[in-house]
């Protein structure tokens, strides 16, 4: 496959295509759109005519590449299709994927023609697309929330399907089973169904309504300041910069803001995102979107531009409250775990930042002469230093050292993402295409304990649903769901609750809205 | 016999006639008044005015737009603005204060009214034009708002109605720290100040720049920024106005009167920044090709030179990074084939098979060669002019677009201007001084002047280059062009004209 030959070839391009994939519309319209809506168009009307199954032509662009899955293959699947999964496919898995694929723990997991069917299974058996359907349709019956949703589909040939939408749960699960997508991303919800775009009269009546509000982290963003990996690489080391992120932003959007309902997903690989799914939040316009990435963004400019932070004196309460917070990452998780300035240039790095002359040459003489000091000493000398020279600005060293742990940890967001209304996001639940990871919820209540590499992949959860066997005088009971067999579980059940309360308050509001009508009428 | 006139209706029934049946009848609206000097203009003017009036009190506002634009492009400071804005205003949209005794008051007024009413109608048409049109008129709003009398100003915003819930002096206690950080440290007592409470949603603007205390959605707003409020309460209601105005616009399309008098205002609502056209750009005998990217990149302004260098360093550039340079390259005359080979040949590192999968389409769409009618009808985008590079999207890390000037640190711009050869220290001396000023524009001429200082001489000195070709570069690739001219003066003696300045000029006249 194409695809994975790129990414082992040059794998510096890697966070480059994401941000380029999940870009609807980075500058009004220089975007997949076109190529995408040709093929949609053909979709439908080989759809119309009976031929289903057939895959979707490539783009003009991208080089046609055969899907390797027969035909009869995707009609026998539609036998099936209409149970809901149970333990009894296991006579089906047996014949479709026993050997499952070479160990998916590297980064080599890549979508091949035999990984086709573990996603098959993992879609058909594992996916929660109910829950899926109510977290994005915000009641039991179906509503235009869902139906005017969009998906976009990432074809296993790189082909990118834009202005997918379904009245439920059960017809998206169906289409998914059909072509397979290596991930899907959902957008936004539109005031017309995206499939009637092109018959609408008047174009502008078709537009972006509401979509939650989204926030992505990104370890690549860090790489200038994480030492132990960098690139697609992550460990629970540079795992803590997401972590402290997802504390300092997601405090600042309950409290600040008021937002009650945030979930937030492992993306997979090397991120998190944060659905911010409250009604007010979904739909709010780009510049509401805009102002609250504003006011979460504290580090701004890219490596040239000298200092990066600037926050404004006295500490704004949201900053103030963040530093609170990232103080106590910063002795262990940057100054113990990452010790960012142990070489000569590293921490020059750091003295740029200080603004005092002479006692940043005093820090160099010192740290030049014993090499590999450890920045945690580092870090005390400065303060021990200041203490014995004279006529040094006390107030200007803490501003600064308070700007120096701001940038080490406040969080490091990409803002392009939050600020658009008709931004796509990857899903929850699906599968990482390159790690084979599910992007599962992360339960915040949790947050230190959610360790990205123990995050199961397809072909574990695969094997788990194998392995699993009914514990001892519990087998007349209820019948599991596949999933319940796996380690899956813990992340369903936390989203289920997630979309229970969500659906709760958006039906809370409804009916009080009815029963004030009612009060009115009697008058 | 009787002899029936059916056209005739009894005298006793005539007075009963419903008024819809009566054809010719005159809607009678009820006259306005202008209590303010300030208006948030929500009614439209009824009253008949002759079309020379029509036209006249158009272009006059248009005038003020434009000069008002010119200047937030010339980066000048809101009081420079002001001052330069006073005569202006007072020539052609004067609004004497309610306590002057000017009689011209309510003429002044209503010339105000419709002269808005009229330009509404002329930029509603396009997104584009909207959105420059509410931003002008918000920014003329806010120069008279300040510049209001401050008994006056209460009275206007009281006449708003919006409301505003104050804090009580108990919350304001509970929160005292919060506000006063919030607020930059002030009030330094807290009765000095009165809060209001609104929904966050309200004050966008505040909440981006993190200048008020927001708590469970409620934002904490001092009275100080009530400017600001107000302010966003206009542009918020004229926005949704226009939109209003461009659904119902297409009724106007049989009138023929009106018609081309607003297409043509509209028409020419240029600005220097706009006035780059690509027609205008193609420079004869210029080898416009790949393999000669880097040997005209000596004519580029810092902003493409350090793209430039971070494409053959990296052999890579981010996302905005490709369409800042990359639509600065179609603007210098490359063509979509020239332009596709450049980018293969450029980023080396990756396989052919990468290449197309992830950028030729972007390169194609750009160039309008694919995606949706609009994008290839219009022959995809056009190069961004400095405006939009100073404005948008300031770079991230790892990227290398934006202008250098205002995105990086002194020290890393003066090594960036060493390394491409501005040694003279009297140069640097006074980027640095543009760049503390914010006056980035000065300090690309500042170089470009000194990397050309002998040109401009003998071009000045000969006489074939007026002062309007020796204008402030507001643009990218009027940079390029203006420096190839010049350094190629002996192949061009014509001196060929830079760019047309004239739809600008006009505007300032």
């Amino acid at each position: 496959m194409p695809h994975s030959v790129v990414s082992q070839d040059s794998p510096d391009l890697m966070p480059d295509m994401d941000a380029t994939t999940n870009e609807p519309n980075p500058v009004e319209g220089l975007n997949r759109e076109s190529q995408e809506s040709d093929a949609v168009d053909q979709d439908m009307t080989m759809a119309e005519a009976g031929i289903e199954g057939q895959d979707i032509p490539a783009p003009e662009s991208t080089p046609v590449v055969k899907q390797e899955i027969k035909l009869e293959d995707l009609f026998a699947d539609y036998e099936s299709d209409e149970e809901f999964p149970s333990s009894h496919v296991n006579a089906v898995k047996d014949e479709s994927s026993p050997e499952a694929p070479p160990s998916p723990e590297s980064n080599g997991f890549a979508l091949g023609a035999s990984d086709q069917d573990v996603m098959r299974e993992f879609y058909k058996r594992l996916f929660p697309w109910r829950n899926l359907f109510q977290w994005l349709n915000h009641s039991p019956t179906p509503t235009n929330d869902f139906g005017h949703r969009e998906f976009a589909f990432t074809l296993q040939n790189d082909a990118y399907l834009r202005y997918q939408s379904f009245a439920t749960s059960d017809l998206l699960r169906k289409d998914v089973l059909r072509l397979m997508p290596s991930r899907f991303e959902i957008g936004p919800v539109y005031s017309t169904n995206p499939r009637d775009r092109k018959t609408l009269v008047k174009s502008s009546a078709f537009k972006p309504i509401a979509k939650e509000l989204c926030f992505d982290i990104d370890l690549t963003d860090y790489d200038d300041i994480r030492t132990c990996c960098d690139k697609a690489n992550i460990c629970i080391k540079c795992w803590q910069f997401i972590t402290m992120a997802v504390k300092v932003v997601d405090v600042a959007l309950r409290e600040d803001f008021g937002f009650k309902h945030i979930l937030w997903v492992y993306s997979g690989r090397r991120g998190a995102h944060a659905w911010v799914c409250d009604k007010k939040a979904r739909q709010m316009d780009d510049q509401k979107r805009r102002a609250i990435a504003g006011y979460l963004e504290v580090i701004k400019g890219g490596a040239q531009g000298g200092k990066r932070v600037n926050v404004k004196r006295p500490l704004h309460p949201h900053v103030a409250r963040s530093l609170d917070i990232l103080k106590q990452h910063f002795q262990s998780d940057i100054l113990e775990n990452q010790d960012p300035w142990e070489s000569d240039e590293q921490f020059d790095r750091l003295l740029q930042l200080l603004p005092d002359k002479s006692l940043n040459e005093s820090l160099r003489k010192k740290w030049s002469s014993v090499p590999g000091r450890a920045s945690k000493s580092k870090w005390a000398d400065i303060d021990a230093l200041a203490k014995t020279s004279k006529g040094l600005d006390t107030k200007a060293l803490l501003e600064a050292k308070q700007d120096v742990v701001l940038e080490y940890t406040y969080p490091r967001l990409d803002i392009e993402v939050s600020k658009k209304l008709n931004h796509l996001l990857k899903s929850p639940f699906v599968v990482h295409p390159k790690t084979g990871r599910v992007c599962v919820p992360i339960d915040t209540r949790k947050l230190e304990a959610f360790d990205p590499l123990e995050v199961p992949t397809v072909t574990e959860l695969l094997e788990e649903i194998d392995q699993w066997s009914a514990p001892e005088g519990d087998s007349d009971g209820k019948k599991l769901q596949d999933w319940e067999k796996t380690s899956l579980r813990p992340y369903i059940e936390y989203f289920r609750s997630f979309c229970l309360s969500l659906m709760k308050d958006e039906k809370g509001v409804s009916i009080k809205r009815e029963r004030d009508v009612g009060d009115a009428m009697e008058f | 016999m009787i002899r029936q006139e059916f056209s005739r209706i009894e005298p006793k029934r005539k007075a009963n006639v419903d008024h819809r049946k009566k054809q010719f009848a005159v809607p009678a609206y009820k006259e306005l008044s202008y209590p303010t000097r300030l208006n948030f203009y929500t009614v439209p003017p009824t009253a008949d005015i002759t079309l020379e009036q029509f036209e006249q009190w158009a272009i006059d506002r248009l005038r003020v737009l434009a000069e008002l634009e010119a200047c937030s492009i010339r980066n000048k400071t809101p009081a420079e603005t002001a001052a330069h804005m006073k005569p202006i205003l007072d020539k052609y949209l004067p609004l004497a204060s309610s306590t002057s005794s000017s009689s011209a008051i309510q003429a002044e007024r209503q010339k105000d009214h419709y002269s808005h009413f009229i330009l509404r109608l002329a930029f509603a048409s396009t997104e584009d034009l909207r959105r420059r049109f509410s931003r002008v008129e918000t920014q003329l709003f806010r120069l008279r708002f300040q510049g209001d009398d401050v008994r006056e100003r209460q009275a206007f915003v009281e006449s708003l109605n919006l409301d505003w819930e104050t804090v009580g002096e108990e919350e304001k206690r509970l929160y005292a720290a919060e506000l006063v950080a919030a607020g930059g440290g002030y009030p330094k007592r807290l009765d000095e100040e009165s809060w209001f409470k609104v929904d966050w949603e309200r004050v966008p603007e505040l909440v981006e720049s993190r200048r008020v205390f927001l708590k469970a959605g409620k934002a904490y707003v001092p009275g100080r920024e009530q400017l600001s409020m107000v302010v966003a309460e206009f542009t918020n209601r004229l926005d949704k106005a226009l939109e209003m105005t461009s659904r119902a616009l297409p009724r106007l399309d049989e009138d023929d009167r009106l018609t081309p008098i607003l297409a043509h205002l509209s028409q020419n609502f240029t600005t220097p920044d706009a006035s780059y056209n690509s027609s205008s750009s193609s420079l004869p005998g210029a080898d416009i090709s790949a393999r000669n990217i880097d040997a005209l990149s000596s004519s580029f302004p810092l902003c493409m030179q350090n793209l430039h260098r971070s494409l053959r360093r990296d052999a890579h550039l981010k996302h905005f990074g490709r369409l800042q340079y990359g639509l600065f390259l179609k603007g210098i005359g490359l063509s979509l084939e020239e332009s596709l080979v450049f980018w293969r040949t450029s980023f080396n590192k990756i396989t052919d098979d990468a290449f197309n999968k992830e950028y030729r389409y972007n390169v194609r769409h750009s160039y309008g060669d694919v995606g949706g009618d609009s994008n290839r009808r219009g022959n995809g985008y056009t190069p961004f002019s400095c405006q939009k590079i100073l404005t948008e999207r300031p770079p991230g890390p790892g990227d290398s677009h934006g202008c250098p000037y205002r995105h990086f640190s002194v020290d890393n711009l003066t090594n960036l201007l060493q390394a491409v050869g501005v040694k003279d220290h009297k140069v640097l001396q006074g980027v640095k001084e543009d760049k503390e000023k914010q006056k980035f524009h000065l300090a690309c001429n500042r170089v470009f002047e000194y990397a050309h200082q002998q040109e401009i001489k003998k071009v000045r000195d000969n006489g074939t280059w007026g002062a309007a070709q020796l204008e402030t570069i507001v643009h990218p690739n009027e940079y390029f062009k203006r420096s190839y001219l010049l350094k190629n003066l002996d192949k061009n003696p014509a001196g060929t004209e830079t760019g047309s300045r004239d739809s600008d000029v006009k505007m300032e006249g």
